[in-house]
């Protein structure tokens, strides 16, 4: 078989099942339990850190919390 | 030591680009090799002046924001310089005595024309991203943006690219490809700049102190590795020599029309949508100071669209030479992305849910927010035109000029605008800007601009599309290629005065931030973190 017909054949099968199930993936990751919590912390980033770098006492005890 | 080594380069650079002038075969070439002579042999002078000196100590407690400021001023300026060009390009389209015989062969509306799209895409636009995006990565990763001077090398490097894109437009140095014209030596030198700025945000956000990416760096970090494989990938050309700019792509025919729109396109979809969503997801949220409004929604909006964009090129060749699978496969493509397109809309407007009231004081989140709104419009319009149907009677007329110009002029100008005006004060360290109701002025003349493009734009676009496929009861066109140019004299007229009412918006924003720096109150007792003495 010549490259274009072996690539497109690859392309439209198990490349194309790879991308769709991990989109799938990405959905369920996103919507699994416990995720509104951690995205609450995540979507608060801006609001933090506004002057100037944290330092690396402050990282740990954010860390902890 | 490292000095003595950049004074050997860059004496050796020095004496190779006065070779370059001489031997050059071009006059896009030898102004070229003048410009980097000059460029190499002050950098030599400035580095010699530092030999053998005192190292100053590195700054490591606080943010990099000397390239965030010098960013903001260089995307107001090559802004105001687009927009200028832009302008008076259209009242050459109304008015050819404007392409004066004096300037034929530099000034001509062909020669201008990349001019102006390079200035407004990449010098704007690229400038605006370069600059917000060192400033969000900084502040959402909580770190100093790695690699000490490199980001000065990425700022400075990308202004020398807009220098030498820009004069090699004008002397006629083009490989004639859209928004691809540099020649290879001007792609070489981005392509070092780009790893470099690469190697700046990823470091960056390697270093951060927050546990999680922020979602504007995903997207920027998509934009910023797409754009690098896309420029590679369409500019794999071979020099004619290397003492001239000609140079001749590796791909055939067909497969470089492909390629082509496959950049193309994807500048479109990485450079101004990616990034300029990591933008609409930092600054919304901090101008509306509401977080975004749904975290997982931004996830899924993220990979929708970097899965889909990539694909929808092959619209831009209905009819032609391309099989048709593959142009349906761009014309469902764009289609499908619809959907990240809507979902983003709506998470960047419902992050004003509870806050709407502040649209009526604050007219910069005014100006963000009718850029999500423009975005919204052209997103869905331009699935639309890539529909086959409605491409053949839309592709080669002016509402494809239309459609580019709400986008580029609604969403990616007047997010910029807004990021400028958060932006100028938070690093000048002013208490607010100087006048919000300058602010106001800006927004208005720019949205009035807008609508006259965009409005005249369809009609003459349409107009001329209808024009173009009528034909007579024998089955003659009835229409020459003149009558249609003759019939849109008024609509350019109008398209011209709308680009006269953005210009004037971006000269009161460049007024009003001048101001902000010079006499706005300092902010130096509010900070909302005490700094201890050093």
């Amino acid at each position: 078989m010549e490259t274009y017909s072996l690539l497109r054949q690859f392309a439209d099968s198990w490349m194309l099942l790879f991308l769709f199930l991990f989109f799938v993936g990405v959905i369920i990751w996103a919507f699994r339990p416990g995720s509104t919590k951690a995205y609450e912390d995540t979507a608060n980033i801006p609001f933090r850190n506004a002057d100037k770098p944290a330092t690396e006492s402050a990282a740990q005890s954010e860390a902890q919390k | 030591m490292s000095n003595y080594l950049k004074l050997l380069v860059l004496g050796v650079l020095t004496i190779f680009f006065m070779v370059a002038a001489g031997y050059a075969r071009d006059l896009a070439y030898q102004v070229h090799a003048v410009i980097l002579m000059c460029v190499a042999a002050g950098l030599f002078l400035a580095t010699l002046r530092k030999t053998d000196e005192p190292v100053p100590v590195p700054v490591t407690g606080e943010y990099l924001d000397g390239v965030v400021r010098a960013g903001v001023v260089a995307t107001a300026f090559w802004g105001v310089v687009g927009f200028l060009v832009g302008t008076f390009i259209a009242f050459q389209l109304a008015f050819p005595v404007l392409n004066f015989d004096w300037s034929e062969g530099f000034a001509n509306f062909g020669r201008l024309r990349p001019l102006h799209t390079s200035a407004v895409i990449f010098a704007f636009g690229g400038n605006a991203l370069i600059a917000t995006s060192f400033y969000i990565v900084q502040r959402t990763s909580a770190a100093r943006l790695w690699g000490g001077n490199l980001a000065w090398f990425v700022f400075w490097g990308y202004q020398l690219f807009i220098v030498l894109a820009a004069t090699g437009y004008l002397l006629g140095g083009t490989q004639s490809k859209e928004y691809a014209e540099p020649e290879w030596y001007t792609d070489l030198w981005l392509t070092v700049v780009w790893v470099a700025y690469l190697a700046v945000f990823l470091g960056t956000i390697i270093r951060r102190k927050e546990p999680h990416i922020y979602v504007a760096n995903w997207f920027f970090l998509a934009f910023i590795v797409t754009v690098a494989m896309l420029h590679v990938v369409n500019n794999l050309t071979i020099p004619v020599s290397i003492w001239g700019s000609k140079s001749v792509i590796v791909w055939p025919g067909v497969q470089d029309a492909m390629v082509q729109w496959w950049y193309g396109h994807n500048a479109v979809g990485f450079f101004l949508t990616a990034g300029f969503l990591g933008m609409m997801y930092y600054f919304i949220p901090k101008q509306a100071n509401r977080p975004v409004y749904s975290y997982k929604l931004s996830i899924i909006h993220f990979w929708a669209l970097i899965f889909l964009y990539i694909w929808a090129g092959p619209h831009h060749l209905h009819y032609t030479a391309l099989p048709d699978w593959a142009s349906t496969l761009g014309m469902v493509f764009s289609i499908v992305l619809w959907m990240p397109s809507w979902g983003g809309m709506i998470n960047g407007l419902m992050t004003l849910s509870g806050a709407w009231d502040k649209l009526r004081t604050d007219p910069v989140l005014r100006m963000l927010v009718i850029s999500v709104g423009f975005y919204g419009m052209s997103t869905f319009e331009g699935p639309m035109m890539s529909i086959r149907a409605v491409n053949s009677l839309s592709h080669y007329t002016d509402w494809t000029i239309g459609h580019v110009h709400s986008g580029a002029l609604g969403w990616n100008g007047m997010i910029t605008f807004g990021a400028l005006y958060y932006l100028t004060p938070v690093l000048w360290k002013r208490e607010r800007l100087y006048s919000l109701s300058l602010v106001s002025w800006h927004f208005w003349l720019a949205t009035i601009g807008i609508v006259l493009y965009a409005a005249s734009m369809w009609v003459t676009g349409i107009m001329e599309g209808l024009m173009w496929r009528e034909v007579d009861a024998n089955g003659f066109l009835v229409w020459s290629f003149a009558d249609t140019v003759a019939a849109k004299l008024p609509m350019y007229v109008m398209r011209g005065l709308g680009g006269v009412l953005f210009l004037s918006g971006s000269l009161v924003m460049c007024y009003n931030l001048w101001m902000t720096v010079r006499r706005a109150p300092a902010k130096e007792a509010s900070l909302s973190v005490a700094v201890p003495a050093e």
